[in-house]
């Protein structure tokens, strides 16, 4: 199967966040990125489905700047055939809308038989871009995947999607589709010293705003409705109270608030 | 251009409660620009739910009422609310950012050429117009937001942002149909069947005290000092979703948006940093406790108590505090 992999490249979960000075996003020097978690788990079902139906091509996708290449070059590691690497300035600072008008752009410029990216990024967190993707491509599409079984040829797949208060629906999609998994799907593998070796060799395509053919209004912040103008850390509001002192100190007096004032003991 | 839907998600004839948090949180947007809130209900034989819909203080309720969309599939619902939002021009779209409604927004938004705003927390008039808030990577930071332009826009609001909506407000408004192109609602989707997640061997939500492990604890290996804790006050455990996802902890364990919404007397996290998946599903407790390394993780926002540090210490130590404070 022929299968396209959105990917988006995010500061490590990890990472202690600072405000850049101008308060409008946090400062990315000396930030470690990786690849967003559930689009990591995305890639690794691309992989097997691609292994176990005996052939094709996984093609990523992933949008940003320079640094994004050592995300791709990741992806190639794991065992992704190539990469295309939406790299323009007229792309920076795109809302939802904008964004997902440049990857339908990118993917459909060939025929996949699946889409496959995660379900949310873990820094911007709209959680619709995916499915937008879709709607542009006119393809099904489906939120918060746990399940993907392809059947019938690759024809159509069996999909189990997460719902609340721990239910699952299951359901049958024609394919090609747009399928958004969740994080805990699999368990992505680690890159191979082969396959860091082989990545090497491996295409990352460029492509630039007039190369997908969007008009300069249409991508990035000038294709935009939504511009964030300020982030901060939420106020802490009433807010815990913390304790101080050494640990042994900090450890008796949680539990005398406990019992004494939290009456929980 | 007109109006501010919410739209009530519902299943088996019940109201999803972050149904009544999108009218309020329509009713706002509505009076920051200067417009009405409606009710927009997609289902089948729905007048009961209607009815209470009425009774919210919006000014009208509308409703598509077709055998297809008696349950969701996104295919017939985005058609059918696309069809109507054409029809009728809302400024605002609102919906509860939940599994299901956000499954099909983006579709709704394409239609209808709309712009996407997703999981608000908050919005604030001014002069430039209104200020949306909306939590950003995994609620650590908060970003504020401006819509440009006066084109429409789907919104998702997060639930517990906005207070539930008053079901007697002893108004009642009139509940208008809408137009359904019934030849449009095709589903794309065979769906099957539905299924537990998880096997609920352990019914966390009649737990009076939990003890909660998220990423911060690192691996399965550091377990024991966790089980431990637990033992020594008689508590379960529970975790966050990182932990499941990774195979730490069996998916029963899982508290959050997608797992068990516990209410203990006594809820205490490890290494959890708080993310509004988390928060829903534990915001009931009645007295929490967060132990973290990172002072400005948001679970201290929600914690009764907080200890910033390292848990490899402050767990043991917590655990021989109590075990020593036990009346002998």
């Amino acid at each position: 199967m022929k299968i396209a992999v959105c990917i988006k490249q995010v500061p490590d979960t990890e990472a202690r966040l600072r405000l850049n000075k101008q308060g409008t996003w946090i400062e990315e020097e000396d930030l470690p990125f990786v690849i967003n978690e559930s689009d990591e788990c995305a890639l690794e079902e691309a992989l097997q489905i691609r292994d176990k139906s005996g052939g094709g091509e996984v093609v990523v996708f992933s949008l940003g700047p320079e640094r994004v290449r050592e995300a791709l070059r990741k992806a190639l590691a794991l065992g992704a055939d190539r990469a295309a690497h939406l790299h323009d300035p007229a792309f920076s600072l795109g809302d939802p809308v904008a964004t997902a008008r440049a990857l339908a752009a990118a993917v459909g410029r060939e025929p996949f038989d699946l889409v496959l990216t995660g379900s949310q990024s873990d820094d911007l967190g709209w959680g619709v871009t995916a499915s937008l993707v879709a709607a542009r491509l006119g393809l099904p599409h489906a939120w918060l995947v746990m399940g993907i079984e392809v059947e019938n040829g690759g024809g159509s797949a069996r999909v189990v999607r997460e719902m609340e208060a721990g239910k699952n629906e299951i359901f049958r999609l024609r394919l090609p589709a747009v399928l958004e998994v969740q994080a805990g799907i699999n368990h992505p593998r680690y890159a191979s010293l082969k396959g860091i070796m082989q990545a090497k060799r491996k295409e990352i395509a460029t492509l630039s705003r007039a190369e997908i053919g969007l008009a300069e209004g249409e991508a990035g912040a000038a294709g935009s409705r939504v511009e964030i103008l300020k982030v901060d850390f939420p106020r802490a509001g009433t807010g815990a109270r913390i304790l101080e002192g050494d640990v042994a100190s900090t450890a008796s007096q949680l539990v005398e608030l406990l019992r004494a004032e939290a009456r929980v003991l | 251009m007109g109006g501010v839907w919410a739209i009530l998600q519902h299943r088996e004839g019940k109201a999803h409660p972050g149904s009544w948090e999108a009218v309020t949180a329509a009713k706002r947007i509505a009076e920051a620009i200067g417009s009405t809130a409606d009710a927009v209900l997609l289902g089948s034989e729905v007048k009961t739910l209607a009815d209470e819909a009425a009774r919210t203080g919006v000014a009208s309720v509308r409703v598509a009422d077709h055998p297809a969309l008696a349950s969701y599939v996104p295919g017939p619902y985005t058609v059918a609310l696309v069809g109507a939002a054409k029809q009728e021009q809302p400024r605002f779209v609102v919906f509860p950012h939940t599994y299901q409604s956000v499954d099909y927004m983006a579709g709704v938004a394409h239609g209808y050429d709309a712009g996407v705003l997703s999981e608000v927390i908050a919005l604030q008039a001014g002069a430039d117009g209104v200020v949306w808030t909306r939590p950003i990577l995994q609620g650590k930071l908060q970003a504020r937001a401006r819509v440009r332009g006066d084109g429409p826009m789907v919104v998702s609001v997060q639930a517990g942002a906005f207070p539930a909506a008053d079901r007697a407000t002893g108004q009642t408004a009139p509940i208008v149909p809408l137009a359904v192109d019934a030849g449009a609602l095709q589903a794309e989707r065979d769906l099957l069947g539905v299924e537990d997640a998880a096997a609920d061997v352990v019914d966390l939500t009649a737990c009076e005290r939990i003890v909660a492990v998220g990423r911060g604890i690192g691996g399965p290996d550091k377990l024991p000092i966790i089980r431990e804790l637990a033992a020594a006050l008689g508590a379960e455990i529970g975790a966050s979703r990182p932990v499941i996802d990774n195979g730490w902890l069996p998916r029963d364990r899982q508290i959050g948006s997608s797992g068990q919404t516990v209410a203990p007397k006594l809820y205490v996290a490890v290494g959890i940093s708080g993310a509004i998946q988390h928060l829903v599903g534990m915001k009931g407790a009645n007295c929490t406790v967060a132990i973290n390394k990172d002072p400005g993780a948001p679970i201290f926002n929600v914690a009764d108590y907080g200890i910033v540090g390292d848990l490899f210490e402050i767990v043991p130590a917590l655990t021989k505090a109590l075990l020593e404070s036990r009346p002998s």
